[in-house]
């Protein structure tokens, strides 16, 4: 085998990162046989797997997605369309209807799910006993495979008057709802189901974070005479911000990809009144076989998602760092 | 040097007093938002406790109400579900829909199937991080900062984006030309493409004593070696952490599947679940979204500790 042994009369460089590292400033002619003799190729057989790996599954398909926006192929003849793809997503009127649901999502989920984990979170985190009972019971939901949870929760959301959501509603004195068959409650009713089933990752991350805040912080509010309340509005809540702001972010960016939860729930309906965006791309692609159009949505949401990012990311900077 | 008994009870008190030190900073330690003080007020106890209590039975309804619902109607027939969703076997236990489960709608192969899946995902998962966060992080090559940035950028690419274009890669894998499509392969190796793996595998390895590696490598033991027996056997816990979520990630996942594998017979549960939700009774197929719901829940009762650390290592690369 070829492999680098070192003299022993060498040290090894300072903070020495491995058989190939050469001390810096150091500048040597390499010539391939050297650079064989030294263990490249072992060294390069460690690295290809990830290299070839990332190529085809990962680079490959990034680099194709952007060519095949401004493609039409058929398999056999591929040709050059220039922006026609793109001018054929901005001119269906499906996609009106699949942003403005996906907006919609979005904010219901940021109304509803963005507050439970913290609240949850804040409560656990003040508990005397039952601590690590209470985070499991949260944690869960998110062991259900989501497809099971959301097949689950369509049985709960039965329409009729003796489902089982609409009896507990009964008991409550509220008249029974036609639930995923109303255009109206299907998407807060499906964002009820992601909050069901994400809430408990969300709330163990923010159950780390409080565990790191400094109780100095406390003393220093308690001393000053902020009451409980006040001490979690001006502290806890401050000191979370970071991990706050980052798990916004995230929280909007996954929605915005939304597909499993409305494509089990309700297949897009009723009426398209949960189609999204990423449905949009599915129909396109692989009911439609239309794959530079599917791309071409793909790459507007993709470029969509990054400046809202880069938006948010700039706006908050300043918030988040003081 | 004297070793009579005065010395003897001065080291007995020092001990006590350091002792009771540790518990006061204990205490202390255990304060968080509410405060000794607090505490010590009736009414804010009471309240305190009422929160507490809210929360806890909150999440035990929250968490447990759906799933119990499901084992109700799992045992009940399907005509009592859908008329008294909430009544309990007016006609008794019914186990008999479990059995269905697996031999009219063949949920056994579905299962297996994911079992299969989830199996393949780590293993090429594991191949894929560790060789490759060895190659970064420790043999680190001249070229490794060239595919270090072109691993981690795919981070900040959406999964969205590379969808339609990674399902016609898999129908027609470039070099070899071979589809992909109805075989587990399809599955498997994208799914071991994780630059978010790759990244907390590398931190880990990255953190790895260096006197010890140099020591190897002065010692003459060869990449492969420093690899299987001091790399590997040093990381086991994030090794730990990157299997659950790989394995968990394989079972959860639903809509590349779908894509890849439309043949029946292969298809794992996540996929063949809502496809059998109109042909079959009601009953059967409560039984068999309980069971694919009990395994991993079954799993995550036994390995608490590991999973809920595993979902905090998540956060705290987020962070």
């Amino acid at each position: 085998m070829l492999r680098p042994v070192p003299p022993p009369s060498v040290p090894m460089p300072p903070g020495g990162v491995g058989p190939d590292r050469r001390r810096p400033g150091r500048r040597r002619v390499r010539s391939p046989l050297a650079w064989v003799r030294r263990g490249g190729l072992t060294t390069l057989a460690f690295g290809l797997p990830i290299i070839v790996m990332f190529a085809v599954f990962s680079w490959w398909p990034i680099v194709r997605s952007v060519a095949m926006s401004v493609q039409k192929t058929n398999f056999i003849v591929t040709e050059w369309v220039g922006w026609s793809n793109f001018e054929r997503v901005l001119a269906d009127p499906m996609l009106g209807k699949a942003v403005w649901n996906t907006v919609q999502f979005t904010a219901w989920s940021v109304v509803i799910g963005f507050p439970v984990p913290v609240l949850v979170a804040v409560v656990i985190a003040e508990l005397r006993r039952a601590r690590g009972f209470a985070s499991a019971l949260a944690y869960l939901p998110v062991i259900v495979p989501p497809v099971v949870a959301v097949l689950l929760w369509r049985a709960l959301y039965d329409p009729s008057p003796q489902g089982a959501l609409n009896s507990v509603m009964g008991w409550l004195g509220i008249p029974p709802a036609a639930w995923l068959n109303n255009a109206d409650i299907a998407i807060p009713a499906i964002v009820v189901e992601m909050t069901w089933a994400s809430f408990g990752s969300a709330t163990i991350i923010y159950l780390a974070t409080l565990m790191t805040i400094r109780t100095e912080l406390y003393e220093a509010a308690e001393l000053d005479g902020a009451s409980i309340l006040g001490r979690v509005w001006h502290v806890t809540l401050p000191q979370m911000r970071g991990i706050l702001l980052i798990m916004f972010l995230l929280q909007i960016l996954s929605v915005f990809q939304l597909f499993t939860e409305p494509w089990v729930m309700t297949g897009g309906g009723p009426a398209n009144g949960t189609l999204t965006v990423m449905i949009l791309i599915y129909r396109y692609a692989f009911v439609a076989g239309d794959y530079g159009r599917a791309t071409a949505l793909s790459l507007l949401l993709a470029v969509a998602l990054g400046i809202l990012s880069a938006v948010y990311l700039a706006a908050t900077r300043r918030w988040s760092r003081t | 040097m004297s070793a009579g008994p005065g010395a003897a009870l001065r080291a007995v008190v020092n001990a006590l007093r350091a002792r009771r030190a540790r518990a006061a900073v204990e205490a202390a330690g255990d304060r968080s938002i509410v405060s000794v003080m607090d505490r010590s007020s009736a009414g804010t106890r009471a309240t305190l406790r009422v929160v507490g209590g809210v929360c806890l039975g909150g999440l035990f309804v929250v968490a447990i109400g759906p799933l119990a619902w499901l084992f109700k109607a799992a045992t009940s027939r399907t005509p009592e579900t859908l008329k008294e969703p909430f009544a309990l076997w007016p006609s008794g236990l019914h186990w008999e829909y479990f059995g269905e489960a697996f031999s009219k709608v063949n949920f056994g192969q579905y299962l297996a199937n994911t079992l299969w899946v989830c199996l393949g995902n780590w293993f090429f998962c594991m191949l894929v991080t560790t060789t490759g966060a060895y190659f970064l992080a420790i043999l680190r090559p001249r070229y490794a900062k060239v595919v270090e940035a072109a691993v981690l950028a795919t981070l900040f690419i959406p999964g969205v984006v590379t969808l339609v274009a990674l399902y016609l890669t898999v129908i027609d894998v470039p070099f070899i030309g071979v589809n992909l499509l109805n075989s587990f392969w399809a599955v498997w190796l994208p799914a071991a493409v994780s630059a978010f793996n790759v990244l907390l595998v590398q931190r880990a390895f990255a953190a790895l004593p260096r006197d010890l590696l140099d020591a190897a490598w002065v010692d003459g033991a060869s990449k492969l070696r420093v690899f299987w027996s001091i790399v590997l056997p040093m990381s086991k816990p994030i090794l730990g952490v990157v299997s659950l979520l790989t394995v968990v990630n394989g079972y959860k996942d639903f809509l590349w599947p779908m894509l890849v594998l439309p043949k029946p017979s292969m298809q794992p549960m996540s996929v063949a679940l809502p496809r059998l939700a109109e042909t079959t009774d009601q009953a059967v197929y409560m039984a068999a979204l309980f069971v694919a719901l009990a395994i991993p829940v079954g799993l995550f009762l036994v390995f608490r500790k590991q999973f809920i650390s595993a979902a905090g290592a998540q956060g705290a690369v987020k962070e």
